[in-house]
């Protein structure tokens, strides 16, 4: 069975590179051979709502296969980019290629891509197997062709015995699967994720998540997720894009991105428990690493090279909560205030001397109780220097 | 002698406690239905058992005398030419105003469901006249049809044709009438459409959108499916609504030219409350109310079929 589907893989790519395209007509033509970047472009590309610019100035580029995760906070715009890719938003400026085509003022419909919608987005009074064919039917794709091409994405969703169901008697996790499917029929240039997996319960988020990155693995297709959860984005994506306000704030594999943060905002959003910040005063520099007094007044070598910062900046700690913990000789003094136990470790919600509250993490199941007096350690190795517009340094490798 | 166990006792009392409370709550519901089913018995229910009786009999308003005469009425009815007419011209009125409805309603809906003020202020516009008398109505559209000094007649002079009098004609009387009523009342399709047009979720269009569906598609295989129970709603109320065409026939033709645009309501209101012949009135109600309840259940199967198929 898994040698027929990576047949069926191989057969649908090789007809994808024959015909590029299943929407025919239209002007709509094979993308020129001679394009350099196959996969997707934005340049320069910008959004406004009335008088207010959303994305400001936008560029990136993704190559074929990849899997790409806009990650952002609400409002960040990266639903908006999405959109403006499918073609449900109108750029307001730059442009859009796709597979080396320009898109950027092409139907969605002309455009090769396929996008799974937050809610599902299945057509109420058809059955799975027409939800599924609708969009082939609309361009004309022989039956046989339609009916060989739904079989083979039911089979890999495991949707076979729901065929003739409508989404209505479906659970939330089938309707997903289901979109999913209606994405996959159409064998596009790249899938479009839109949130998919905010409506499921916990668990079925979990499962769902396993399953995206298997049909990734099988398709190999581009993939476009946009997502507010780090769980999702570090789990699916060879590239995280994290967004704020409109702009990337860093474009880098998952853990680079969770190890080697570029700004503050990235540090922040991703990380749970999130990254502690602590203020610090800059102290004469010794053997060429910055040397920082903590705000309990003890002073550290931090590990990060003194070239790398600028002198004169004001500076700010980051510190993850796996990078401190209690330990009797620790440099930070406080007072555990709430203690989680998560069964392989222990957060320990910690009020320091000076009013700040840290989260250390402590291994397995830590005898610390709240209310008691603890002493945080911090590894020097994995400490984070950020100036007053956010920049991170980080120690050396 | 009390040998039953005090906790068993404090039991049944509470049981019967409770089962006394329940009765006293179904009473307490019965009184929360009962002025709307005082109304709906008194003005309908004992109505319509009352019409059918009336319309067994032959009654003399005057002296307050009534004979059974059986199916007489109905007979009679049915040898009546000017009723046969009736019947015909209000079945042609039905058939004219009620696809108009539907198909005029949910154009204006789907022309005018968007944001923004103009589509608001059509919205207003179109459903403002739905809310004039009747009186006021045929009163405008009377000056616009009126025979050589009406709107019509003028407009008609100025581009180089010989006037017309819809209203004069027997081929246009009832068709002119059906314009009139259109324009009066297709506010209330067009709300009703409007309603289930926004109840569609955007999301299902941009995925059609993105399948490649064109306008039409979208609309045969999108839209039209999200809202067949409204469209079956505004058929089935208009169905109801236009066989009781009356007050716009009698204001605007009485009936005229040579019965072309007489309905069955306006029979059934010379027969008893010109002619006092109350019975045969009543026979001529019943008529028009199995006419009715034919029409409404055709709806409600061809409704139901489709949506089996």
């Amino acid at each position: 069975m898994r040698w027929d589907a990576k047949n069926a893989i191989h057969i649908m790519n090789r007809k994808r590179m024959a015909q590029s395209s299943l929407a025919p007509g239209k002007g709509l033509e094979p993308p020129p051979k001679e394009t350099a970047v196959q996969g997707i472009e934005w340049t320069q590309v910008s959004k406004r709502f009335g008088a207010v610019e959303v994305i400001p100035d936008f560029s990136l580029t993704i190559a074929p296969g990849e899997f790409v995760v806009l990650l952002g906070p609400s409002g960040c715009g990266k639903s908006t980019l999405l959109r403006m890719l499918a073609g449900l938003e109108p750029v307001s400026s730059g442009s859009i290629r796709l597979g080396g085509r320009e898109v950027t003022h092409l139907a969605p419909g002309q455009r090769d891509v396929a996008m799974v919608f937050q809610q599902y987005a299945l057509y109420p009074h058809m059955s799975v197997r027409e939800n599924m064919s609708f969009g082939l039917r609309n361009v004309q794709v022989p039956s046989a062709e339609i009916e060989r091409r739904v079989a083979h994405a039911a089979q890999m969703l495991e949707l076979d015995a729901l065929l003739e169901r409508r989404p209505a008697q479906l659970s939330g996790g089938q309707r997903q699967r289901v979109a999913i499917g209606r994405a996959v029929v159409k064998e596009p240039a790249a899938f479009l994720f839109d949130e998919p997996l905010s409506n499921l319960d916990a668990t079925l988020r979990a499962r769902t998540r396993v399953e995206l990155a298997r049909l990734h693995k099988r398709l190999g297709a581009t993939m476009v997720f946009v997502t507010h959860d780090q769980i999702e984005a570090m789990t699916l994506a060879s590239r995280i894009a994290v967004m704020n306000r409109g702009r990337i704030e860093q474009v880098a594999a998952p853990m680079e991105i969770y190890r080697r943060p570029a700004t503050r905002f990235v540090a922040g959003f991703v990380g749970s428990p999130a990254m502690n910040f602590l203020p610090v005063a800059r102290l004469a520099d010794i053997g060429g690493r910055v040397r920082v007094r903590l705000p309990g007044g003890a002073e550290l070598s931090t590990g990060v090279p003194v070239i790398a910062v600028p002198a004169g900046t004001e500076l700010s700690l980051g510190v993850r909560p796996e990078a401190l913990q209690p330990a009797p000789d620790g440099e930070l003094n406080g007072r555990a205030e709430v203690i989680e136990r998560l069964g392989e470790r222990t957060l320990a919600h910690v009020l320091l001397e000076d009013g700040a509250l840290v989260v250390a993490e402590a291994h397995r199941d830590s005898e610390i109780a709240a209310g008691d007096a603890v002493k945080l350690r911090l590894d020097i190795g994995h400490l984070h220097l950020f100036d007053a517009a956010g920049k991170a340094y980080h120690a050396a490798q | 002698m009390s040998t039953v166990d005090p906790g068993l006792r404090a039991a049944l009392s509470q049981r019967r406690g409770v089962s006394a409370l329940r009765a006293a709550a179904g009473w307490g519901h019965w009184l929360f239905v009962l002025p709307f089913l005082a109304v709906y018995i008194v003005l309908l229910v004992v109505p319509v058992f009352r019409g059918f009786w009336l319309s067994l009999n032959e009654i003399d308003l005057l002296s307050n005398e009534s004979e059974f005469v059986g199916l007489t009425n109905y007979l009679n009815l049915w040898h009546d030419e000017i009723f046969r007419r009736a019947i015909l011209n209000t079945l042609y009125f039905v058939v004219l105003s009620t696809p108009a409805f539907v198909a005029l309603g949910l154009a204006l809906a789907l022309a005018l469901n968007r944001p923004g003020k103009t589509g608001a202020a059509l919205r207003a516009i179109f459903f403002g006249s739905s809310v004039l008398s009747v009186t006021i109505v045929t009163l405008i559209w009377r000056l616009v049809l009126m025979p050589d000094r009406g709107l019509l007649a003028n407009v008609m002079r100025s581009i180089g044709l010989s006037p017309i009098a819809p209203l004069l004609s027997e081929n246009l009387a009832l068709p002119s009438v059906a314009l009139v009523t259109v324009w009066w009342i297709i506010g209330l399709p067009m709300m009703l459409f409007l309603a289930a047009l926004q109840q569609v979720p955007q999301e299902v269009y941009e995925a059609a959108a993105m399948d490649n569906a064109g306008r039409w598609r979208t609309f045969t295989a999108i839209t039209l499916p999200a809202i067949k129970r409204t469209v079956a709603l505004v058929t089935i109320i208009e169905v109801i609504l236009q066989f009781q065409i009356f007050g716009q026939v009698q204001l605007m033709t009485n009936g005229g030219p040579n019965n072309a645009s007489r309905p069955i309501v306006q029979f059934i209101y010379e027969a008893g409350f010109r002619q006092w012949a109350l019975g045969y009135s009543a026979a001529a109600a019943q008529v028009l109310f199995g006419l009715m309840l034919i029409g409404v259940a055709v709806q409600a199967w061809v409704a139901r079929r489709r949506e089996a198929n």
